[in-house]
């Protein structure tokens, strides 16, 4: 999109962005996060957020129950006043605007559906706000049933809908009077795994359908993953990291990011010695190679995750990342297998296989001798 | 062994209806067919045991609503009976007018000090009613505490003790806590995340109330106002203490009937009128409560 020429270095996550205003120093962002803090008592909720979220973007906030995030977007929609920093939409400081006058929506946890107005009048509701005509208000209205498939519902009362029905006509009804941005809080925390799934395409097909900037909050990494174009990770207040699914995947800003997004085998010890893109590392399991930055001496951790571990029950005949260990146990999970492997009394790590073939010649079990392995492209090295 | 306990257990509310209500209420309604008489007890008929099922069927025979009829000659029973509604009416009115706030104020504080304000709201009940209704007497005299502020402001002195404002003041002041209660237990539930997002939708904080909170807010207000209208139409002792002669209300009519006429028809007769024009909202009063029991 901005011109970037392909490179020799192969992408990370294997994926190629057409999309990326983030990497377009002329871009200017929908939403600026400024130096943004807030604390509730003693405990400071969040603490100096600087974030730029962009038009039609879908991004994604992303950490643990008290991360700060709900806060965060809470600020956003003015139901929170920040302690310090500013708040920026469309070029236009929006901290003294009432949650009322600010064209920025929300879609609650909980729906917050109005339970005494029809699921019609409930999507009507930011429209007559905004004083449009009656007649266009309906079609709007219709339009909206539409969207969200909810057709011929219009006259329901939301406890005569099910769980999945009211979660469509927040929806319906937080993107009705056409925000700037919408607000998700965990969209899809009240739905079962199946549900929730399909909601996710929904509601990437819907945004990028209506052409509108979505900022999720969500504790579930799986969900950020599949719906962000950015993910922002907080961790106490702040943020850790924020990028592409990908790169916070594949290229985690320290240890916490690796270990929260996804499973990882952490690695700690030493530089010994570098050798190109590739640095050596001594570690109590083994010497490691590993493709990262560092220089001799430095403390640091190897990260390698599960899928990216090989199993194998003969040794391979390369030395180099060659762990030996033995099965202690595994999961079935149908599309993969994950086996935890000892590899020194008290010390196991996981890896993963894709259960590609639906018969295996000599299967792993319980006990057996294994000998796993990873690329030295496949491992991160982190300061932190 | 279950099936015996649940078996009393639904026994029990019967037994009691039919012990302390229907029981009661059907002498009250014989009383109300039977003429005076200068007897003891002073009215007839009586049934006759004596003459087993003959001297029921002379008893019975011996009713009628010649009592009613006398209702409907006498205008007082009318004046007493339309200012009865009229002011119970207006007493409720007032209360919804002055519950409202103070129910949705408390229910905006945190939990300790809503507690703590709910308590305040429910403490006058440790006095005695009387005492309370009594110290009312000693505000609203014209030597009394009320006019003393006043000349100390400056003001004029007022003469309401002995009118039907003094009744209202005396019935506001004593039903307050039943408008309250309910009106508060319906806002302390709310979903706080409702009138977030109608704020979110554009809407001003009043608008925010007229269009979420005040709606959701009609079954409190609905339970309120007929636990103060019911027993306001009927109410003796305020309207017997501060509203002196002037003020008509049923529940003092149904007093001097009994007491100083000694008609118990006429008594009983009025009572059951009441009781029937009472029906239809504490019907409404029923299933308003189902409403809020289900929600």
């Amino acid at each position: 999109m901005n011109g970037r020429a392909p490179t020799s270095r192969p992408q990370i996550g294997g994926i190629r962005e057409t999309f990326a205003p983030w990497d377009d120093p002329a871009a200017r962002p929908l939403v600026r996060f400024d130096g943004v803090s807030k604390g509730f008592g003693e405990t400071r909720a969040v603490a100096g957020v600087d974030l730029a979220i962009y038009e039609r973007e879908f991004f994604a906030l992303l950490g643990p129950s008290g991360c700060g995030k709900t806060t965060l977007m809470r600020m956003l929609a003015g139901f929170e006043t920040p302690d310090a920093g500013r708040i920026w939409l469309a070029d236009r400081d929006i901290a003294a605007d009432p949650p009322h006058r600010r064209p920025v929506h929300m879609m609650f946890q909980a729906y917050a559906l109005f339970p005494h107005l029809s699921v019609a009048q409930n999507i009507a509701f930011g429209l007559k706000r905004q004083g449009l005509p009656k007649a266009e208000i309906a079609a709007r209205v219709e339009e909206m049933l539409a969207l969200v498939k909810l057709e011929g519902l219009g006259r329901r009362r939301p406890d005569q809908l099910s769980g999945g029905q009211r979660q469509r006509v927040a929806l319906a009804r937080a993107i009705a009077p056409r925000p700037r941005i919408l607000l998700l809080d965990e969209p899809m925390a009240a739905l079962d795994k199946k549900l929730r799934e399909e909601t996710q395409f929904e509601l990437m097909t819907l945004q990028q359908t209506l052409g509108m900037t979505f900022m999720i909050v969500t504790h579930d990494q799986d969900e950020a993953m599949v719906v962000a174009d950015r993910i922002a990770v907080m961790r106490e207040g702040r943020i850790v990291q924020v990028g592409r699914p990908a790169e916070v995947y594949e290229a985690p800003a320290d240890r916490y990011v690796a270990g929260f997004i996804g499973d990882v085998t952490l690695f700690p010890g030493r530089i010994t010695a570098r050798e190109g893109p590739l640095v050596r590392l001594q570690s109590d399991d083994g010497a490691f190679d590993a493709e990262g930055a560092g220089d001799v001496g430095d403390q640091v951790w190897l990260a390698v995750r599960p899928e990216k571990i090989a199993v194998h029950t003969d040794p391979p005949a390369d030395p180099r990342n060659r762990i030996a260990g033995r099965i202690l146990d595994y999961g079935y999970l149908g599309d993969w297998t994950t086996y935890l492997v000892e590899i020194a009394p008290g010390r196991t790590i996981r890896a993963a296989r894709a259960n590609a073939t639906r018969t295996v010649e000599r299967p792993l079990g319980c006990d057996d001798s294994v000998w796993l392995t990873f690329a030295p492209s496949s491992a991160v090295v982190l300061s932190a | 062994m279950r099936r015996g306990r649940s078996g009393l257990a639904a026994i029990l509310p019967v037994l009691w209806l039919a012990l302390f209500f229907a029981f009661p209420f059907m002498l009250v309604a014989k009383l109300s067919l039977s003429d005076t008489a200068l007897a003891m007890p002073p009215y007839a008929p009586r049934i006759d045991w004596s003459q087993g099922l003959a001297g029921v069927r002379a008893f019975l025979a011996g009713l009628d609503g010649e009592t009613y009829g006398r209702l409907t000659q006498d205008r007082l029973y009318l004046d007493a009976y339309l200012s009865s509604l009229r002011i119970a009416g207006t007493g409720t009115v007032l209360l919804l007018l002055i519950g409202y706030p103070i129910a949705y104020g408390i229910s905006r504080f945190s939990p300790a000090v809503r507690q703590a304000l709910v308590m305040a709201v429910i403490l006058p009940f440790w006095t005695s009613f009387l005492i309370r209704i009594y110290a009312w007497i000693a505000i609203l005299k014209p030597a009394g505490v009320l006019n003393a502020g006043l000349a100390a402001l400056g003001l004029p002195p007022v003469d309401i003790l002995n009118t039907e404002t003094a009744v209202l003041l005396g019935l506001v002041y004593a039903y307050l806590p039943f408008m309250v209660l309910p009106l508060y237990a319906v806002l302390e539930k709310q979903d706080q995340s409702l009138i977030e997002a109608a704020q979110d939708l554009g809407a001003t904080p009043l608008s925010a109330f007229w269009r979420v909170t005040f709606p959701l807010s009609i079954p409190g207000a609905a339970a309120g106002a007929l636990l103060c209208f019911i027993p306001m139409a009927g109410e003796f002792v305020i309207p017997d203490l501060l509203g002196g002669s002037e003020t008509l209300m049923l529940g003092k009519v149904i007093w001097t009937e009994f007491f100083a006429n000694r008609d118990w028809p006429a008594a009983s007769a009025v009572a059951i009128v009441l009781l029937a024009t009472l029906i239809a909202p504490i019907l409404l009063f029923e299933r308003q409560q189902a409403k809020v029991l289900r929600s």
